[in-house]
């Protein structure tokens, strides 16, 4: 991944900052330019509380080239408690056990190095609830 | 030495990767006579953890639990000898996830297994003097040992993180601190090698004990204390006997300190060690409890704390996470599985 591209999607992928529309209320992820809702380009940020629940899931073995040393990962659409649903992967637990329903939360990893040279890319994944584990 | 403004802990957290290695699966492929007796286990980070995801956990459960904005800490620092990167602050993405940037300072320390209390006086200084409202300080690793090198056994990986602000906000109030420094080449890393060199036998006596005992019997002097004044002594550990041992030596009994020894359950954490066992015993303690914090740093030096626990702990420790947490969570791995998630294997 180019280093200006992630340097300027940190503040989603660190803190999972999105927007927040300011005539209609609604929320985005990752931030957006246009409301979705009502149209209008006027935003607050908004930052998710990194709580949610898995909607779907799926075990990846062929990987796009940044993720292969990670293989096998699960990857997920997680629905975020304020009703976002998103694409991320779900780590720290056996693919194998998880399953729609399960409730996540936010935790920031290690997603793709480049090798031993280039700059670490850091972003969210989501892990089984720390109470339930 | 102490601040001319009282300060204490607003909040602190510890981070604990959920795999563990058994020492005797280590032994099992190396054969080591070495191997420490009793059952113990480490902690092995996962494929996509490193020493700032574990750090930045560490750091939003402190903030969790002290619910202070993140826009007041005026400082970020964490303590490693494992840096992800080599040149580029690993601080700096911790305060970016907390979103404490960019009126903060944030840098990394080092001092072997003791830049995080480092850190710490620092940050007393700073909130001490009134430069800043909040600071926050930590240490974290994910230590490296050569295979089959006989700290291969207990290195392991966590963290912890302290947020330091005024007394009257806090759960623990740091009565005094001290340090003890000499240039001591027990243990080392030259630039470009991935595994540390160790002076053997020359890592005990005139390191590890000399060093704590010389700094705890200066905290006691200064503040006029006895070993029978503190209810718990959290010390560095880099095995189970070295804190028992050195607790011995300076009057503190067993029952003082062996619950904060956390070496056979999650190894040796190095920066993570003295500051997860203190988070412990934080997560036990009750008003009133006088807590004992003494670090050890290769190379060489201790730090040691004497902090006082306050009326307000069971409030703000309620809305963290508890260490026991993590040590909780665990997910046995074999040698091969440990090979592949600490990069032991050369893919091309
Ligand atoms: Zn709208």
């Amino acid at each position: 991944m180019q280093i200006a591209k992630s340097w300027r999607r940190q503040p989603s992928n660190l803190r999972l900052e999105g927007t927040r529309c300011t005539a209609c209320g609604h929320l985005a992820f990752p931030a957006t330019i246009r409301c979705r809702q009502c149209g209008q380009a006027e935003f607050d940020v908004y930052q998710f509380t990194g709580f949610g629940e898995v909607v779907v899931s799926s075990i990846v073995y062929e990987a796009p080239r940044d993720f292969g040393e990670h293989v096998p990962y699960c990857a997920a659409v997680v629905r975020l408690e304020e009703g976002i649903s998103i694409a991320t992967m779900i780590t720290d637990v056996d693919p194998e056990d998880v399953s729609p329903g399960m409730p996540v939360e936010m935790v920031t990893r290690r997603i793709a190095a480049q090798g031993d040279k280039g700059p670490i890319l850091y972003a969210y994944k989501f892990a089984p609830l720390l109470e339930n584990q | 030495m102490k601040p001319n403004l009282a300060v204490g802990i607003v909040g602190y957290g510890g981070y604990v990767p959920r795999y563990r290695i058994d020492a005797a699966e280590v032994n099992r492929v190396w054969k080591d006579s070495a191997m420490p007796s009793g059952r113990s286990f480490k902690a092995v980070p996962g494929p996509d953890e490193d020493t700032a995801t574990i750090a930045i956990q560490a750091a939003r459960n402190a903030m969790r639990m002290a619910q202070v904005s993140p826009a007041k800490l005026r400082a970020i620092w964490f303590g490693t000898e494992s840096k992800p990167y080599a040149v580029k602050p690993t601080s700096t993405i911790v305060a970016d996830a907390i979103g404490a940037l960019p009126h903060a300072n944030a840098a990394d320390w080092e001092f072997a297994c003791k830049p995080g209390t480092e850190a710490m006086q620092a940050a007393t200084a700073m909130v001490g003097s009134g430069m800043a409202p909040y600071a926050m300080c930590g240490g974290a690793d994910t230590a490296q040992a050569r295979p089959g090198d006989i700290l291969e056994y207990n290195t392991g990986a966590g963290g912890a993180a302290f947020i330091l602000g005024v007394a009257e906000e806090s759960l623990a109030v740091l009565e005094a601190s001290t340090s003890y420094v000499t240039n001591t080449p027990d243990f080392f890393r030259r630039e470009g090698q991935p595994y540390p060199s160790h002076g053997q036998r020359f890592t005990g006596k005139p390191a590890y004990f000399h060093h704590i005992q010389a700094a705890v019997k200066e905290l006691l002097n200064e503040t006029g204390a006895s070993p029978d004044d503190f209810r718990y002594a959290v010390f560095h550990q880099p095995n189970y006997q070295f804190p028992l041992k050195v607790a011995n030596r300076l009057g503190f009994p067993k029952e003082k300190v062996v619950p904060f020894i956390l070496t056979s359950q999650i190894g040796n954490t190095y920066s993570g060690a003295a500051l997860l066992g203190l988070a412990k015993a934080l997560d036990q303690a009750e008003p009133g409890d006088k807590i004992l914090l003494a670090s050890y740093g290769s190379g060489a030096g201790s730090d040691a704390f004497c902090f006082t626990v306050t009326d307000k702990i069971k409030e703000i420790r309620e809305r963290g996470v508890p260490i026991d947490k993590y040590l909780k969570r665990t997910k046995l791995i074999d040698y091969a599985v440990y090979a592949r998630y600490r990069g032991k294997l050369r893919l091309h």
